[in-house]
């Protein structure tokens, strides 16, 4: 299935900002993560369609994952 | 640190006073609140003869203590009516502190029509004439003050906008590097204005240090602390490289970056104006994207940023301004951004309420939508020089939203609502509603746990947890903001345990006592009780505790959120 993946802040280093991937049915955030090369304690924040989700989290056809390491403002 | 420096400006007289007794234990905002709350009427006028001008530093500043430098300015706000404390980095509040002085209290207005500067060395103060300074943006005194008495000395000046006692204009403080920090808030450059007092010199020559009680167990404990806030990964990662404006992306994710006036709750054009993209341009371009605001900052989220041919534009380019300017006036170029932010430094308003109100100023039609040209004259020219219409917008949004009958104007209290959406992030909501200050992320900035999942998480988008998340994060600040540390020690503070204990363990070591956790709290509570007396004395009500009704009507994309609490449910805040 298709989802889009935006990534943030140092994510993007060596990777990419935006980018449409195709994913096996029932993946979850983990699973994303693991494709990316990026570990859970690295990740702060994960959305789907712009609402926070855990890394258990299964995935759908179509929906945006935005991936955000621990930062903030203020 | 026991002196109080009151200063009288109908007589023009000082007078140097011990702190009393049950001051001894206050300081920042603490102190600036209490002293307000003592000795100014409330129901008096804010720019007339009764209101009190008062800074303080914090229990910490001056000492050794990482992020320690804050200076905290109170008075009752022309701006909301309330009692109000805003706070500052710069060099100020180190300086007054290592001179002893825990809080300058300025009284009475003068009776003849002479502008002044106030000179403050350890022998007491000086009142100088300082009619060739008025009419003089901020850069332009403090190069005049740098040039008379050197780059040390200390500076707190007001622009034309606070000369004429707009309600927008703020309170400038010189920072190390000549350029300026704001005590922006609610509107206290108008009262500094009121008192004709164009600016305070800060000459510390003959200070000593900062006493402390247990140099062993400071030691020990300012260790631990510094290494907590480097270890915490957006105090010690995310805010060095990225700035605040990290958030830009982070809330136009969640629908919460409000847009063309609190229209929608995502940007197009937020990539243009991310955290992400202003780290490339101000790297590419040569400028600073590490920058701290005091001596001692180690966690540097300031940036100084440049034009293409390496000229300074600005700095202290918060996340706040670029929102209120790039996402809710729609202006897409960073750099018309920044320059609009250098105005703002240099006339001396708020950025954000100066940034909302310009919004505000395009609902109404006197800007169009996204102009960064048109936005840069009118704070040029108009709130700069005081024009008729440069006093409308100067006097705030809630003034253009008068002047021109508007119905969405995002205030509570009459302050420019920040840079969160409320119906989609809505513990900030509540601290908008319930703050003693008005609408003020600062003062209980539940985006920690709400967005970033800092301190655990609390769902942005349902009311559950957010009355409670709101409280406790607006008890916590209120003590923090009375240490004189900078907010931001909050994110390792919500995670790891040591770093809290260790703030209060410097406290302990710094004055020989023994307070526990429990003292911290119940500083903070007795600081917004005193507070919400106040206000409630100057004639606000739980009915003033409300946001502006469009946001009950009016869906917010993506996510289409209301603001949906009810009277009774934002009420309880104050059950504590």
């Amino acid at each position: 299935m298709t989802v889009f993946i935006k990534l943030f802040a140092g994510f993007r280093e060596n990777r990419f900002k935006v980018a449409k991937r195709e994913i096996l049915e029932n993946s979850t955030i983990a699973d994303v993560l693991e494709q990316l090369g990026i570990t859970e304690p690295e990740l702060g924040v994960a959305m789907i369609d712009g609402r926070h989700v855990t890394v258990d989290q299964v995935l759908y056809t179509g929906v945006t994952v935005s991936l955000f390491p621990k930062v903030g403002g203020g | 640190m026991n002196k109080i420096l009151r200063i009288n400006m109908s007589e023009l007289t000082f007078k140097i006073e011990t702190a009393p007794e049950q001051w001894a234990g206050l300081g920042g905002r603490g102190l600036t609140s209490t002293i307000v709350a003592a000795e100014v009427p409330p129901r008096c006028h804010p720019l007339g003869p009764n209101n009190k001008l008062v800074f303080a530093p914090g229990l910490l500043t001056g000492t050794p203590a990482a992020q320690s430098g804050r200076l905290s300015a109170g008075a009752k706000s022309p701006l909301t009516g309330t009692i109000k404390e805003s706070n500052a980095g710069g060099t100020a509040a180190q300086q007054l502190a290592r001179m002893g002085i825990k809080a300058i209290i300025i009284e009475g207005t003068p009776t003849e029509d002479k502008w002044y500067r106030l000179h403050i060395t350890l022998d007491g103060v000086s009142f100088e004439p300082a009619d060739d300074l008025v009419g003089k943006q901020n850069f332009a005194v403090i190069d005049r003050m740098v040039n008379a008495f050197g780059p040390k000395i200390g500076v707190l000046s007001i622009g034309v906008p606070g000369e004429l006692r707009m309600a927008a204009a703020n309170i400038s403080v010189k920072d190390p590097d000549q350029k300026i920090r704001s005590h922006g808030r609610g509107g206290l450059g108008a009262v500094m204005g009121s008192k004709k007092i164009k600016c305070i010199t800060i000459d510390d020559t003959g200070a000593g240090k900062v006493p402390i009680a247990d140099p062993d167990k400071f030691r020990a404990a300012a260790k631990i602390f510094a290494k907590s806030l480097l270890d915490h990964p957006v105090s010690g990662e995310g805010l060095p490289i990225y700035g605040t404006n990290i958030l830009i992306n982070i809330l136009n994710e969640a629908g919460g970056l409000p847009t063309k006036n609190f229209r929608y709750g995502q940007c197009d054009h937020h990539e243009k104006i991310s955290g992400e993209t202003m780290h490339e341009t101000i790297v590419s371009r040569g400028g600073k994207h590490k920058h701290g605001c005091h001596a001692g900052c180690i966690i540097q989220c300031s940036q100084v940023y440049v034009d293409g041919t390496g000229a300074y534009i600005t700095s202290g380019f918060e996340y706040e301004t670029i929102w209120g300017l790039g996402a809710n006036a729609m202006i897409e170029d960073l750099d018309d951004i920044a320059r609009c932010d250098n105005l703002m430094d240099d006339i001396g308003i708020d950025s954000i309420e100066g940034a909302v109100l310009l919004a505000t100023a395009m609902e109404a039609g006197v800007i169009p939508w996204g102009d960064g040209k048109e936005c840069q004259r009118v704070l040029r020219d108009e709130i700069g020089k005081g024009t008729p219409l440069g006093r409308i917008l100067g006097n705030g949004t809630g003034s253009v939203g008068r002047a021109y009958g508007l119905v969405r104007v995002p205030v509570v209290k009459n302050q420019g609502i920040p840079a969160y959406d409320p119906r989609s992030v809505k513990g900030i909501g509540i601290t908008y509603a319930t703050s003693t200050m008005g609408a003020d992320h600062t003062a209980g900035y539940t985006i920690a746990t709400n967005i970033l999942k800092v301190g655990g998480y609390v769902d942005p988008l349902t009311k559950d947890g957010q009355v409670e998340l709101s409280r406790n994060l607006q008890i916590a600040t209120a003590a923090v903001d009375s240490t004189g540390m900078c907010v931001f020690i909050a994110f390792p503070a919500l995670d790891i345990p040591e770093s809290f204990t260790a703030l209060i363990d410097l406290l302990n070591a710094t004055y020989g006592i023994n307070l526990t956790a429990d003292d911290v709290t119940e500083l903070g509570k007795t600081i917004l009780k005193v507070e919400h007396d106040f206000n409630t004395a100057a004639g606000f009500s739980s009915a003033d505790d409300r946001l502006p009704e469009f946001f009950n009507y009016e869906p917010i994309p993506p996510h289409n959120a209301v603001w949906d609490f009810t009277d009774e449910e934002i009420d309880e805040f104050w059950n504590f």
